[in-house]
């Protein structure tokens, strides 16, 4: 959490392999993001990291199902084995009855869900989420962070939340407060250190 | 093809602008195959002549003749191995419009110099039995509904008076580019109704013994008619046949400034089309890159879709421009080989991708470079 301008979306989008720092080094999960070529992050993003954006960008003229099948085209599925992939990771955000509904015919907790479906398709090693809620009223949200925590609880995945929301930080077992781009504070399970 | 529908849905996202883009591939490609059917026609000529056939004209013009003497005197210069002359006739059937040409020929030789021309044996005979029997193109045949024994009327221009010709024979061309619109009667009714230059033809032609002699025997031939008073020029057939074409201007550069001007206008237009379609699809293009797609797929993609336009516009065009070329000339016989060859469609089609992959690099390239969290910053 932090103020606007602290730096949170950027140290999102170093963690993500996005961004490269201007100096000094990131290493994620034991490997140093930094010194990896372009085409070899590309490939580092794409089997570690699911990214859920706070404006879904989901592609508009792609289906749900579509959307969701993106990621699982980078890699050597066949296309039975991919539609497998994609309708589990929409039976967890709850959208099967959605899969052939365009992006402009879903609400936006449910276009934020087709998100989080295509972040989690690959089964990535982790989430980042950048204000995933910030676009939602409170009913949506709250669904979204519901869902976010059962990844989380059920599914062991490691997420990443950028949030300007007090009860989206109250869900988190780790929270890192940045102003101007410095780690003032991080709180675990409600203690601060 | 697992990316197929990733191209397809971006290119109907705006159907009006991709229609129109591939719009203006059809036209440019309908042209280009309108044109280089005009370019057939006039190259007809040159493209079918015999290599080993030369044709010998008066030096002055082909419109002064030569003596009929000159005929074994021609046979007599070593490497020649046939001889045959014809006359241009240049009269009127009903109409000028009704435009073809007649030639009159010399029944014992002509068929023999030119055996791409077919004509069943006994029609042949028919024709050498009749003094006023003509042999005709199945194309002309087919054009004014002629048969064998129909008798046609032919108003002199050139050698004035009424001509009158049975049709005795019918040829076909054995290629598809074989001028099948001409007509041709005996040199000897002609020579013996005429009123003035008798005993003279319009022109030979001369069969030699090998194609790498041809400069030899063309020297042999000029020489052995200077200082006469029908000096001679001789040229290959094909020499010939492209000073023909030259004389009506230069048809080649003419279609090339035209070709070009048209395919750089298309690169221009479709480039720009390209760039705007790429920069409102920015975030997406950021999204797939986020997702894992590396630079050098949406370098593809964009230009795969560029690529698909212009096959598709093209293929129209081109489709267009066969079927145009179906219903056979339209200028009512100045262009007799009217046909659009499969190589025509298959270069119009090269050239199509070419200007679909040019159009498309640039705003792939850009798109291809996109920093994903600028892309991402932009709304």
């Amino acid at each position: 959490m932090g103020p606007s301008g602290s730096g949170k979306t950027t140290l999102l989008n170093l963690l993500g392999g996005l961004d490269v720092p201007s100096e000094g080094s990131v290493t994620v999960a034991g490997d140093e993001i930094t010194r990896m070529s372009a085409r070899k992050l590309t490939a580092w993003r794409a089997r570690h990291v699911g990214f859920v954006f706070q404006m879904y960008n989901l592609i508009p003229v792609l289906t749900a199902f579509q959307n969701v099948e993106l990621p699982l085209l980078l890699t050597g599925l066949s296309k039975a084995e991919r539609r497998r992939h994609v309708e589990t990771a929409l039976t967890v955000v709850g959208l099967t009855d959605r899969m052939r509904h365009y992006p402009r015919q879903l609400s936006g907790g449910q276009e934020q869900r087709v998100g989080i479906a295509r972040a989690i398709v690959a089964d990535p090693t982790f989430l980042l989420c950048d204000e995933p809620t910030g676009d939602l009223d409170r009913r949506s949200a709250d669904e979204v962070l519901d869902l976010l925590g059962r990844l989380a609880g059920e599914y062991g995945k490691t997420i990443l939340m950028v949030t300007h929301d007090p009860l989206a930080a109250e869900r988190a077992q780790v929270v890192l407060h940045l102003e101007k781009g410095v780690l003032v504070d991080t709180v675990t399970a409600g203690r601060a250190r | 093809m697992k990316y197929g529908h990733l191209i397809l849905t971006n290119l109907f996202r705006k159907k009006t602008r991709t229609a129109l883009t591939a719009g203006s591939f059809a036209v440019a490609l309908f042209l280009f195959g309108i044109l280089a059917v005009v370019r057939g026609a006039f190259q007809q000529g040159v493209d079918v002549a015999g290599a080993d056939r030369l044709v010998v004209v008066n030096r002055v013009s082909i419109i002064q003749p030569l003596p009929l003497a000159y005929r074994d005197r021609l046979a007599r210069i070593p490497g020649v191995t046939q001889v045959t002359f014809a006359n241009w006739f240049g009269g009127v059937y009903q109409d000028e419009r009704n435009f073809f040409p007649q030639f009159a020929i010399d029944r014992e030789t002509y068929r023999q110099m030119y055996p791409e021309f077919v004509i069943p044996d006994d029609q042949w005979q028919a024709f050498l039995g009749d003094k006023e029997g003509a042999v005709v193109g199945a194309a002309l045949a087919e054009r004014f509904k002629w048969k064998l024994g129909d008798r046609i009327p032919i108003k002199g221009t050139i050698f004035a008076g009424s001509w009158e010709f049975n049709v005795r024979a019918i040829y076909k061309g054995r290629r598809v580019q074989d001028d099948e619109t001409q007509f041709w009667f005996r040199w000897d009714y002609l020579d013996e109704r005429k009123q003035f230059r008798k005993g003279n033809v319009g022109w030979y032609t001369v069969r030699i013994d090998d194609p790498d002699s041809a400069v030899r025997v063309v020297k042999a031939i000029d020489e052995q008619f200077a200082n006469s008073p029908a000096e001679t020029k001789t040229d290959t057939e094909k020499a010939f046949a492209a000073s023909w074409v030259k004389q009506m201007g230069n048809i080649e550069l003419l279609i090339t400034t035209i070709g070009s001007v048209v395919f750089f206008t298309l690169l221009l237009v479709t480039g720009n089309t390209m760039a705007i379609a790429v920069r409102e699809r920015t975030r997406e293009l950021a999204v797939l890159k986020a997702v894992g797609f590396s630079d050098g797929f949406v370098l593809v993609l964009v230009i795969a879709e560029t690529v698909v336009v212009a096959a598709v516009g093209g293929g129209v065009g081109l489709g267009l421009a066969k079927l145009f070329t179906l219903r056979g000339d339209p200028t009512g016989g100045l262009l007799p080989f009217f046909y659009l060859p499969a190589s025509a469609i298959a270069s119009g089609l090269a050239l199509a991708l070419v200007v679909g992959l040019l159009a498309g690099i640039l705003p792939a390239f850009s798109a291809s470079r996109l920093r994903i969290v600028d892309a991402l910053r932009r709304i």
